[in-house]
Formats: C-alpha cells, structure tokens, sequence
C-alpha cells in the first residue's frame, strides 16, 4: 500500500473506533464520569477535611491526578479489549484481514481508537473534577505527555489481551483483578510515604504508581519517584508490548487457524 | 496466455489437532470463469479459500492470484481479492453505508471515491434504502447481499464467494444468481462458488472441481459432470390418478400423488420402453418433465405472477 492508502487505512480504523464508542455513550462515556463524581464527593469533598494535607496539598487536589489517571487507564485497556474482541467474536477481524493493510496499521487502528477513548473519558472526568476544585497544571507538556503514553500502552495492553481472549469472561479479568487492584494501590489515594519501608518498596513494583505519581507532578510538582525514570520505563514497555502484539498478529495467534 | 487468476500447488494443511485438512492439492481457475468448487461438509472447499484470502496459514505449497504468488506479496494479491464467507462477518451494530464504507477504507480507496461506488452497489443489491440502518435489522438475505455489496467495493477481479445463497429464499437466489452472471459476464469478474445446491453450480458455472477428504477428485467442465450422471428422474402426469403403482420391466417408478409418477431413468434406458408399458396397462401420459428444479420454477413463476399483479393493481391505483 502507498503511504496516502495507509493514511486513510489507519483513519478509517481510528474513526470507525471512536464511532463504536461514542454511538454507545450510555456504556462507555457517561459510567466513568458518574462513578469519578462520586470519588470526588465522597472522598474528596466529605472525607477529605478529615484527613487534612497530603504532600502539603489538600486531598482534594492530591486524588484529582490519580483519579484522572485511573479513568484514562481503565478506559483505554477494556476499549481495545472489547472492541477487538467483539471483532474477533463477531468474526468482523475477517474485514482487516483480508484487506492488504499491514498488520502495523490494524494494532495501530486500535490503539489509537482506545487512546481516544481513554483521553476523552480523561477530558471529561477533568471537567467534572472542576466542579470540586480548581485546577492548576505546574508542568502542561509533562502532564500531556504522560497521559498521551499511559492511554497508549494501556490500549496495547487491551489488544494483547483480546488477541488471547476465548470468551468474553477473558476480557474482564485483567481489569477486575489486576488493573484495578493495581491502580488502587497505585497511589491514587495516598502517598506511598505513609506507608512502612517495605510496603513502599513493594509498591515500586507497581507501573501503574510510576504513572500517577509523573502524573500528578505535572499537576502538582510533587513525585513519589524520579520522574525522568519514569518516563524511561513507560516508553521501554510501550516498545515491548507493541512488539510483542505485532509478532502475535503476525503469526494469526487467537484468529487465524 | 494470461496468468490463471487463481493458481493452487501443492497445497496442504494440518491443523493443530492433526487433521489432514488438505492432502497437496493442485487447482487453476482462469481469468473470467465462473467456477465451482463442490464437495461435502468438511472436504476441504473453505479451508482453500481460507488459505487464498489469508484467513487459513497453510502448512504447504503454493498459492498464485493473477499470478501474485501470496508469500511475496500477500498485500498486492488482496487488491484482487473480494471474499464473500459462508457465515455473517460484519459489526452487526454498525449502519449498512459504514459497513461497506470502512472496507474501501480498508483499501485505501478515497471517500471521494467510496461514497459513489457504495451508492452504486446498494441500490444495484436493493440495500439503498436501508443504507443508514443498523445491519443487525436487515433479512437473512439483505445481509447476504451486503456481504456481496462489502466484498465489491475495491473492484476485485476475483469474487470468492463461500455458499452465498445458503438458506436464502428461491426468488431472493434467482435474483442473486442473475447478478452475479452480470458481474461476470460484464465486468468480467472471475468468480469460485462453494455450494452445496448442484443446480446453482449448474445454472452458473462453466468448470468445476470436486474436494473430498481434502484432495480434488475430479475437475472438469460443468457440461461435461452433467454428461456423467447416470441417473436421472422424470416426473410424468397422468390423465387419470392410478391405484397402484404400475410395473415398469427395469424401471424404479414411485407414485408422487393420484396422477403423478415419478420415474428413475438409468443412463442407456429409453423413455419409450416407460411409454409403451404404461400405454399397455392403460395409463396415459399427458406431459412429462425433469424433476430438478421443478418446484423452483412453479415458486418463481407464482411470484412472478404475484408481483405482476400487484403492479397491475399499483397501475389500477395511480390511474383512479
């Protein structure tokens, strides 16, 4: 294919995915946004006086970041994950795969599809979050940047895990009992300080506190750990699994015989 | 000579469980043919066209498409692919006109572009109507025939179409079996149909191979399979309804109703030594015809009939 048929390959991929979720939005949109709201009126502005500062912001502003982050990456992973699997199950992947695109361009397709998807629901869920507090962003292009890559390798992630999905049970387990544990214990809701030395060194062990923590620097200025490190690491896994995806691709695993 | 548009050798598949899909296969379609692909559940047939539209990893051999072998260049040999599967493959949540707009898209094919070409093929399928309609809502058939609307879109030379007319009504297969000749008649699309029905592949296709435990048995001209049959079955009226079952010396003959006989002609029987026995019991034939395909003519004709009327009535209407 020409670079111009490639182009129009890969947005119409991308388009027919943010389609999927926006047409239906009473699934995909509006659940995030209602269950955020709810953090924020709970924890934030209920239990959050109790508890006073943390890391010298008040907790309101301390969660904000982490439960943007949580929505964008909930939201890319199960996007991919769905939406792929439901092409696999309804046997609509057939469409691609007999088409000359690359297989490049069809991962590609989806993950740009999930990251729209994670990024909207993270635009969204900043706007509810305004009617809680204000928002101040100490370092803008930081904070885009590891928003932009955490939707990404959250919706790679999300192909992975169709791609080796047999029912649609399999979808839902990495996010039940792995995703969300982790993004719980991710420092979304507390500094990793108040814990004893050996819960925070397990906690390092944790990519997605990496995530929140460079996330809520860039609102904040305030980090649990190194943020350039951080950094490092969410590209090196992005490079990985993108790699990993596409050699699976290739060799047809999960929808070729 | 031109290049076949299809070109099998060698092919063999193993699955993982061990089955012996395909046993080296060898099979060329040339340009323009409209060729059928015949043989019982699990022979072989979707498993070749599995492999030649990439949606089967063969295990061996070769595989041409107008002359693309597919493991250089599998992406420029899919320009000339259209596939038309067996089962339903599309979002069914999704619109008719975004259906077969994403698979230009697929393709690489501009809006600009799309947009007419899709517009053509559903109003030439009967789906324009429909076109903002979810597919989910469309009949058995209209998906089938947006099936065939999808796999048209990028123009293909060569239409692979996996049992199109399974479970779909006599009039709405008539009418898919008329367009299909035209696209290969006019636009010169060379078409491979799987079917279980003989008398589709017999009313359409000039060659035919035969796939039976994953090897080709016989590969021929369709006139000339035809020519083979040893046997064929008459169905002959009577002026008058018989009690029993007449005796015909070397015949097999079944009474259908009161005054219909059916009867089974071997290859090298004469229809007048059957003529002559009935005539010597008293039994008289007022017509006679071939058994296959009778009730479909009768059911063509009534709707035939039917829709004639209605636009006569539709006239009648307009015209008050």
């Amino acid at each position: 294919m020409s670079a111009a048929q490639i182009a129009i390959a890969l947005w119409t991929l991308v388009l027919k995915e943010i389609k999927r979720f926006t047409r239906i939005w009473p699934q995909t949109l509006l659940p995030p946004s209602i269950t955020m709201a709810m953090y924020f009126i709970i924890f934030g502005s209920l239990i959050g006086p109790r508890i006073g500062e943390m890391d010298g912001f008040s907790y309101m502003d301390f969660i904000v970041p982490g439960l943007i982050m949580m929505a964008v990456i909930t939201n890319s992973y199960s996007n991919v994950a769905s939406s792929f699997f439901s092409n696999k199950f309804q046997r609509s992947v057939e469409e691609m795969m007999v088409s000359p695109m690359p297989n490049w361009v069809i991962l590609a397709g989806f993950v740009l599809g999930g990251m729209a998807r994670g990024l909207g629901v993270g635009a969204i869920v900043t706007l509810v979050s305004l009617f809680f507090t204000r928002i101040s962003v100490a370092h803008p292009l930081l904070t885009l940047g590891v928003v932009v890559l955490t939707a990404a390798l959250f919706s790679i992630g999300g192909f992975i895990n169709a791609l080796l999905a047999d029912k649609f049970d399999d979808v839902s387990i990495v996010p039940t009992f792995v995703l969300t544990p982790l993004t719980y214990l991710g420092g979304v809701f507390y500094s990793i300080s108040l814990l004893p030395t050996f819960w925070q060194n397990v906690s390092l062990l944790n990519p997605i506190l990496y995530m929140v923590n460079v996330f809520r620097h860039g609102f904040l200025g305030i980090s649990d750990i190194p943020v350039g490190w951080a950094l490092t690491a969410i590209f090196a896994f992005i490079i990985v699994l993108f790699a990993i995806a596409l050699w699976m691709l290739e060799r047809g695993k999960g929808i070729r015989s | 000579m031109a290049e076949p548009a299809l070109s099998i050798r060698g092919l063999t598949k193993v699955y993982g469980n061990g089955f012996h899909a395909l046993k080296g296969i060898d099979l060329d379609v040339e340009q323009g043919d409209f060729f059928a692909l015949l043989g019982p559940n699990g022979a072989g047939k979707s498993t070749t066209l599995g492999v030649v539209c990439s949606l089967v990893q063969k295990t061996a051999g070769r595989v041409s498409i107008f002359g693309i072998d597919i493991d250089r260049d599998f992406a420029r040999a899919k320009y000339h692919l259209g596939v038309v599967p067996q089962e339903f493959n599309f979002n069914q949540f999704e619109k008719v006109i975004d259906i077969v707009l994403a698979q230009a898209g697929y393709y690489g094919m501009p809006r600009s572009e799309a947009l007419p070409r899709a517009e053509q093929l559903l109003k030439d399928l009967g789906l324009w109507d429909k076109r903002n309609g979810s597919a989910r809502m469309l009949s058995g058939g209209m998906k089938r025939r947006l099936m065939i609307a999808r796999a048209l879109m990028h123009r293909p030379k060569l239409l692979i179409l996996d049992e199109p007319t399974a479970g779909v009504d006599i009039e709405l297969r008539r009418s898919m079996w008329e367009y299909m000749r035209r696209i290969n008649r006019e636009e010169g699309t060379t078409i491979i149909l799987t079917t279980h029905y003989l008398e589709e592949a017999e009313s359409l296709c000039r060659n035919v191979a035969i796939i039976n435990h994953g090897e080709i048995v016989r590969n021929t001209g369709v006139r000339e399979l035809l020519a083979e049959l040893d046997t064929e079955t008459f169905l002959l009226d009577l002026s008058r309804p018989v009690e029993q079952v007449p005796h015909v010396e070397g015949f097999e003959v079944h009474k259908v109703e009161g005054a219909q006989l059916a009867v089974v002609v071997h290859r090298g029987q004469r229809l007048n030594d059957v003529f002559a026995a009935l005539g010597e019991q008293g039994i008289e034939v007022v017509s006679m015809r071939n058994r296959a395909n009778r009730l479909e003519e009768m059911f063509v004709s009534m709707v035939e009939q039917g829709n004639e009327m209605q636009r006569e009535l539709d006239g009648a209407e307009v015209s008050k």
